[in-house]
């Protein structure tokens, strides 16, 4: 089975708090620490458990400037067999459909059996996956928990709803899943597995290769465009207790004793 | 005239879900002078109580009625929406699991703007969409402005408008089935086979009165310990944010949120959990929410009545000691 993963370079939410630059046209990017986002390395781990158990290969795709080579090749450390790069000045300013036509564009090339994505990153916009599949006119399921390779032609996927349920579904290859967070354990990947895939060739990819026309990616191409960032005021908030410790436990005993949570 | 606006509501058992006045509120903020339509898709029955149970909110109600719809998926929906939607229209979908499904790719079917996850509207302007999303997990919020005069779909996040009750509209309900289904069902590559309920564990968080909730600020397995304790202490059960059970710490009945239980204690307990809306989803009839976060920032903290700004990790250990002290003297 050929799977190729989607992957993004995102600020680490367990390394940041994330603030809004002075002028908010951005966030603060001085010492942000970047990582793979997390759903994607949920994806990663489930499409090397499905190649090490039908056989196949694993690529890794990332769109995003050479910074982005480093969560790619940190997958190829994980176990992925290749991993590609689609970068080009004209894709900067993408946005979600942008995105997904510079990959429809990767998937054309190629022959894939199964593209999986994360179910969302840090823009928390879950769109990706499913506008891919849309441009590809291949079945798709978000938010995949589950994943059974029954033949060459079939997989059973379960995919996360309200409450802890899940649905279930047959789904024909090819298709596109966006995978949720918590369908497997993800490995952990050592400095030293980095190191072993370091000399590895990323091939990159650009608007001329894929035979995009910039004007239709990128800012030009965008419909929607993010004006500024900002902190929203909201009514009164959390009563933030002070003090030394002492005092604010002092404090929290008598609140909890008053309301019921210390009997 | 306003911009004409389809809600696509959700529904089970026959009963509208709560979004669907929702969505009549964000229409409303998007365009003052919106008409907005219901658009229902489901099978016999079940599909006309809901259809009459929303009608009179709406202008109109577009029902597509098939036995095959009685469960709906989103892909089987997809192609019908695409029938019936006229070019140019507004499409309001719940930011919800059911949305996430079906709503991306709409948008490319329809070739309309895509608008996700959006908490507020801030006018249009010359055919350009002023809106508000968050981003990282609502540590900030951003304005984004997209050209919608060839069309949108927005999914809109459950619980960010206050429900419209208003009865405004005039109740006509139009069935739209046959041009939705003009030539036939795609079930071929998407088969749905079936639900598989939540597994019931060992304590039943909807039940507690005092919940202490760990989230991935505990950092370690080897800590979690000192979360029973103080569960202990105060007589409470433990919870927790998604991070903790897909790390396989706590067991998903565990799990407080819109993936995990719903739940209505008097005191609930945030510890190491930044607050994310689909965490805070899950937390229902007002309890007294403490929240400890390192972060001063973080979102939790909006929704806490008392926040301490601190160091769960040391915080923890002390309170527990104290309520235990306090409770032998
Ligand atoms: C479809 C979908 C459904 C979801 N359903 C749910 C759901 O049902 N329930 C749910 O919880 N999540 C759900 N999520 C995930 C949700 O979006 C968040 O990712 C999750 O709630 C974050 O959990 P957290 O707050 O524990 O972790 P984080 O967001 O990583 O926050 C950790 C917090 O701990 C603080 N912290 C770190 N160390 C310390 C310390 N030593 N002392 C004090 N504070 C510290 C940090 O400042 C931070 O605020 C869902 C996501 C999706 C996409």
């Amino acid at each position: 089975m050929e799977i190729l993963v989607c992957v993004k370079r995102v600020p680490d939410p367990s390394e940041n708090e994330i603030e809004v630059n002075k002028d908010g046209t951005d966030i603060e990017g001085d010492d942000l620490v970047y990582s793979v986002n997390e759903w994607d390395n949920y994806a990663v781990e489930e499409a090397i458990r499905i190649r090490d158990k039908v056989g196949g290969s694993v690529t890794v795709v990332s769109v995003g400037d050479e910074e982005a080579e480093e969560v790619v090749r940190r997958e190829m450390a994980m176990g992925a067999d290749k991993g590609i790069l689609l970068s080009d000045d004209a894709f900067e300013g993408s946005d979600g459909k942008g995105i997904a036509s510079i990959l429809t564009a990767q998937v054309k090339k190629e022959n894939y059996d199964l593209i999986l994505t994360g179910a969302l990153a840090d823009d928390g916009a879950a769109q990706v996956g499913g506008m891919l599949a849309a441009m590809l006119d291949w079945p798709f399921a978000s938010l995949v928990n589950f994943i059974e390779i029954l033949d060459d032609k079939k997989i059973k996927v379960g995919r996360e709803i309200a409450g802890g349920n899940q649905e279930m579904y047959e789904m024909d290859l090819p298709c596109v899943l966006s995978i949720q967070t918590g369908i497997n354990e993800p490995r952990y990947v050592s400095i030293r597995g980095i190191r072993k895939v370091a000399s590895l060739e990323i091939p990159v990819h650009t608007a001329g290769d894929l035979g995009i026309s910039p004007e239709s990616v990128g800012e030009a191409g965008a419909n929607t465009k993010c004006l500024d960032y900002f902190v929203p005021e909201l009514g009164d908030g959390a009563r933030i207790l002070e003090g030394s410790t002492d005092e604010i436990i002092d404090n929290l005993i008598e609140l909890l004793k008053a309301k019921g949570g210390i009997k | 005239m306003g911009q004409q606006v389809f809600a696509y509501i959700i529904h089970k058992d026959g009963v509208a879900d709560d979004t669907a006045l929702e969505l009549i509120a964000a229409a409303g903020k998007l365009d003052t002078d919106a008409s907005v339509t219901a658009v229902i898709a489901g099978a016999g029955s079940e599909l006309d109580s809901v259809c009459n149970e929303v009608a009179s909110f709406f202008d109109e109600v577009w029902k597509i009625d098939n036995p095959a719809l009685a469960y709906v998926t989103a892909e089987v929906l997809r192609p019908l929406l695409v029938r019936i939607l006229p070019k140019h229209g507004i499409v309001l979908v719940p930011h919800d699991h059911f949305g996430m499904d079906l709503a991306p790719g709409l948008s490319i079917k329809i070739n309309a703007a895509y608008l996700p996850d959006v908490v507020d509207f801030e006018g249009i302007d010359n055919g350009k969409l002023k809106a508000v999303r968050e981003e990282y997990t609502g540590q900030v919020s951003t304005h984004v402005l997209s050209d919608i005069s060839q069309g949108a779909v927005i999914t809109v996040r459950p619980g960010s408008f206050k429900a419209d009750e208003r009865k405004s509209g005039d109740g006509l309900v139009i069935d739209k089935t046959a041009q939705a289904i003009e030539s036939g069902l795609l079930v071929g590559a998407h088969r749905f086979l079936e639900i598989i309920e939540a597994q019931v564990g060992e304590v039943d968080i909807t039940k507690s009165d005092i919940l202490v909730s760990v989230g991935r600020g505990i950092e370690d397995q080897d800590n979690m310990e000192m979360i029973f304790e103080l569960a202990e202490a105060m007589a409470g059960d433990v919870s927790c944010s998604r991070p903790i059970v897909d790390a396989k710490w706590l067991e998903k009945s565990r799990q407080v949120g819109t993936s995990g239980q719903t739940v209505k204690p008097k005191v609930y307990m945030a510890l190491g959990i930044s607050g994310a809306f689909q965490h805070v989803g899950g937390l229902k009839g007002s309890p007294f929410v403490i929240a400890i976060n390192k972060n001063p920032r973080a979102p939790i903290f909006q929704v806490a009545d008392v926040g301490i700004v601190g160091d769960i990790l040391d915080f923890i250990p002390e309170l527990t000691e104290r309520i235990n002290e306090l409770k032998s003297a």
